[in-house]
């Protein structure tokens, strides 16, 4: 097909002379010590963690500030005010800021779900100050004047509408609501008639209400001397204060094992599979040995799940599990996206890979496969400004220090192969599950109820 | 204000087999990085095989002489290591970023594949499917799938190379034949067509030879004749409405054809700095005018190249895409655009409105710069594309120096182009075609 007049064949190509070749030993990886963090917590109560990571002249910003909310309007409010918190104060316009954060190579973004709103960002670390001015100015400040409101409103809307089109947040919602009823967590989008009612009073009132320094974590991770960089903090956020702390999200309600529900997404050409089990927090005992157990099942690209239903069947492009942090516990999520015509098969052979997981406990050498990846990848994550702050930042919310994180490798390191087989046979029981499975149920339905344990149209 | 960043150690070598080697020491960090950047991207796959250059870097993976199926994922991860590999419009690239005690190994695995790859029938059905449950995940099942880098090219391109599908049509990926794979493999994978980039944690010396140590013994092979791909740029606007079942939003791209990078480097870099005045930021022009002060746009975003800054030789394209409500017209949408190039293309930016960009663009960079995956990746490609991997460590400095009237400049020249205009319209209606 080339136009090439010859060429090897397929198994010429294959085959070399000399012969297959014996894989080379692992050399040696030089230790490179994780920084420490200088702490301060300012009289408004907000906690500083700064670290100096000095690989590039740039400083991470990471602010975290617990933001539920019970009332039924909370998440299109905080959704508009996510969008909005940058579009105004008493002394800068949303051109203003944004021209001010980039004379200094710097971005700020907001983000916000059911359990915590953030401000990230980064940007030339001899512009920290200037960043951190704009930021105490939005956090005290932030007019959310109506003209902002009302454009970012129609936004908003217009965006969820988008969102919510696409298949991954259509099995993302109804996979929340299967697990966790309609507890607050479930409330990751508002709908587009919730954020149309919502008032610019309304935003302001949360904001001061809601966006407080009592409770709320600031990393700052770059070429930085964190003293100085905490200085710099208490200069320009001392003035954001409040007499209430910010908003912790209660425990969602422990996962029900039961029956998947098949959801009808008409037209779908692929399917959802979305399954979810309870697992363990980073400070439980199980947990490393859950960590490496998940990596044998679906975690990482050379887990059973993943060579079954891809590279063996051919079903999926991308198979995943993973444990996700969830207040005052963890939950597990088995993922896939296959095709309509093998949803039913992908299905049985994804039962078949939990069940045997317990049944045919991982052996030694795919516990120490993932016990290798789980040490490198951690030390590959940490290898710059970015993946650093967003780690002591996620920690430090679950009231963790980098020391765990320093300890983690030896815990990797220590867990046994039985203790790997009692986490798979404690978390990965198949009647541990629920979940759903999204997709055209006119295509998929009479395969997946015919292999039981599946509820819906 | 941006400071070149710091000067790079760039070491290159040449083995007599013809494969190019260039190693980045950097002795701050743990992680050390190989990777493999062979010259053939969709563009040069024949037609009639659409798709085959992405389902033959999918094959890749598949097993070599000395590694069976699987044993390449399972050696990169358990040695701590992440792996991927990835199809661009003139190159393919694979590559892993490891603890450093992985150099060999890395280097053992790239090499295998390089020299002898296990092709066989199974695997080319098996990854087929795979394959097309990507296309499924990534196009079919999704709204705005393909927007705007598989859809917009047949609209502002006439040739094959340019214009086609570089996921390819289904039918087409199902009748590749293990014979296309060893031809493809014959020609186009020969050594003096392939270069190595490591870059990390390394002894540059020790590297090189455990580089000629593994790759060494691949023999020789002619190397292919790279055509040109270039072709005349349209002299007035072609436009071109496609259905999208999925999409509740009609969204619109603009394509315009880019400065040749390697004959026209700063006016590559002034369209570059174009694209940012557009719309990074919500200062940018675009943003200003068709987001907040016409509320024409959901989202607008304007971009050099159409997989990446400085990712492709010529000839590649500038986008410009929006999502827009239903109830505006994409005339209005387009007739803005045009307002706000014709008076960048009259008077430019002002110095400070670009002095923003660049500081952006710089500390971008330098963010870039701090993760050996990205930074391996960035010198490699620009390497292998344009033979000079100093780009990457001088694009600062470069654009620092791009002045606003270049800036004009750029805008005047998509003025006075054809361009495509492809508009996506919701058809929730529409059966699914696959």
């Amino acid at each position: 097909m080339t136009g090439t007049a010859s060429h090897r064949t397929a198994e010429e190509i294959g085959r070399t002379e000399a012969g297959p070749r014996p894989l080379p030993p692992l050399g040696s990886t030089r230790e490179v010590p994780l920084p420490n963090v200088e702490e301060s917590t300012l009289p408004n109560g907000l906690r500083v963690l700064a670290a100096r990571r000095a690989s590039v002249p740039m400083a991470e910003v990471r602010l975290r500030v617990p933001f539920a909310g019970d009332d039924p309007t909370h998440s299109a409010v905080s959704e508009l005010l996510s969008s909005t918190l940058l579009t105004g104060t008493a002394t800068r316009d949303r051109i203003g800021i944004d021209d001010e954060l980039a004379a200094v190579g710097a971005d700020l973004g907001v983000s916000v779900d059911p359990e915590r709103l953030m401000v990230s960002g980064s940007g030339l670390a001899s512009g920290l100050s200037e960043v951190l001015a704009v930021l105490g100015d939005v956090l005290t400040a932030a007019a959310h004047p109506d003209a902002e409101v009302n454009r970012e409103r129609e936004r908003l809307v217009e965006r969820i509408t988008v969102a919510r089109s696409q298949p991954r947040t259509v099995a993302r919602e109804a996979l929340q609501r299967k697990r966790f009823g309609d507890h607050p967590i479930t409330r990751e989008m508002p709908t587009e008639a919730e954020v149309a009612a919502v008032t610019a009073e309304q935003v302001r009132a949360l904001q001061a209400a809601a966006l407080v320094p009592r409770g709320s974590i600031l990393t700052i991770v770059g070429d930085i001397e964190p003293a100085e960089a905490i200085a710099h903090v208490e200069k320009q956020l001392a003035g954001w204060t409040s007499d209430s702390s910010a908003r912790e999200l209660s425990a969602p309600p422990a996962i029900v094992p039961g029956d998947l529900e098949l959801v009808h997404r008409p037209g779908s050409v692929q399917s959802q599979l979305r399954l979810s089990a309870p697992a363990v927090r980073r400070t439980d005992p199980d947990y490393a040995a859950l960590q490496l157990a998940n990596l044998v099942f679906g975690g990482y690209f050379s887990s059973r799940w993943m060579e079954n239903i891809r590279e063996d069947k051919g079903y999926t492009y991308g198979a995943h599990s993973g444990v996700e942090f969830v207040p005052g516990g963890a939950v597990l999520g088995v993922d896939t996206d296959v095709a309509s015509n093998v949803t039913a098969a992908a299905l049985l052979e994804t039962r078949y890979e939990l069940g045997k997981l317990t049944a045919v406990p991982p052996t030694a050498a795919e516990v120490d496969s993932g016990r290798a990846y789980a040490i490198g990848s951690l030390l590959i994550s940490l290898d710059s400004q970015g993946g650093l702050a967003s780690t002591i930042s996620a920690l430090a919310a679950d009231g963790l220090g980098l020391d765990w994180l320093r300890g983690h490798p030896a815990r990797l390191e220590s867990v046994t192969t039985e203790q790997v087989a009692a986490a798979a046979l404690r978390y990965f029981t198949p009647t541990a599950f629920t979940g759903v499975v999204v997709g055209d149920a006119d295509v998929i339905g009479e395969g997946v109820r015919a292999l039981g344990g599946i509820t819906g149209p | 204000m941006p400071a070149e960043l710091p000067s790079p150690e760039l070491h290159r070598a040449t083995l007599s087999n013809g494969l190019r080697v260039l190693i980045v020491p950097d002795p701050d960090t743990p992680v050390v990085g190989v990777a493999v950047h062979v010259d053939v991207g969709f563009r040069s796959e024949p037609e009639g095989r659409t798709g085959f250059a992405h389902l033959f870097e999918h094959l890749m993976f598949q097993g070599s002489e000395s590694l069976e199926k699987l044993a390449h994922f399972r050696h990169v991860q358990g040695s701590g290591g992440v792996f991927n590999g990835s199809t661009h419009q003139d190159y393919t690239d694979y590559f892993q970023v490891l603890p450093a005690a992985g150099l060999e190994r890395a280097l053992f695995l790239e090499a295998d594949r390089l020299r002898a790859p296990k092709l066989t029938i199974e695997n080319l059905r098996n990854q087929v499917d795979v394959v097309k449950e990507e296309i499924r995940l990534n196009v079919l099942n999704r709204p705005y799938g393909g927007f705007p880098w598989i859809l917009l090219p047949p609209v502002l391109y006439d040739t094959f190379p340019n214009a086609h599908n570089g996921y390819g049509d289904f039918s087409e990926l199902e009748q590749a034949s293990l014979d296309d794979a060893a031809a493809f493999f014959d020609t186009y994978y020969a050594p003096g067509n392939a270069q190595v980039t490591v870059a990390g944690y390394l002894d540059v010396e020790e590297t090189l030879r455990l580089v000629e140590k593994h790759f060494g013994d691949i023999p020789a092979r002619p190397t292919p004749h790279r055509p040109s791909f270039f072709e005349p740029i349209p002299g007035a606007e072609r436009r071109q409405a496609v259905p999208d079942a999925h999409a509740p939003l009609p969204a619109l791209a603009l394509g315009y054809r880019l400065p040749d990078p390697a004959a026209d480097l700063d006016g590559y870099l002034g369209h570059m700095l174009l694209a940012s005045v557009l719309s990074d930021g919500e200062a940018a022009r675009l943003q200003r005018r068709l987001v907040h002060a016409d509320g024409l746009v959901t989202d607008i975003s304007a971009s050099a190249g159409l997989m990446g800054q400085l990712d492709a030789r010529d000839p590649d394209t500038f986008t410009i895409t929006a999502v827009h409500p239903g109830s505006v017209d994409p005339d209005r949408v387009v007739a803005a655009v045009d307002e706000e190039l014709d008076k960048l293309a009259a008077e430019g930016p002002s110095t400070d409105e670009l002095s923003r960009q660049v500081a952006r663009w710089s500390a971008g960079l330098h963010q870039e710069n701090d993760r050996v995956m990205y930074r391996m990746l960035g010198l490699g490609a620009r390497e292998l594309l344009y033979g000079r991997a100093e780009i990457a460590d001088e694009l600062p400095g470069r654009l620092a120096a791009v002045t606003p009237d270049q800036v004009r400049s750029a805008a005047a020249a998509l003025r006075s182009a054809g361009r495509g205009v492809l508009l996506v319209e919701p058809a929730a209606d529409q059966g699914e075609n696959e």
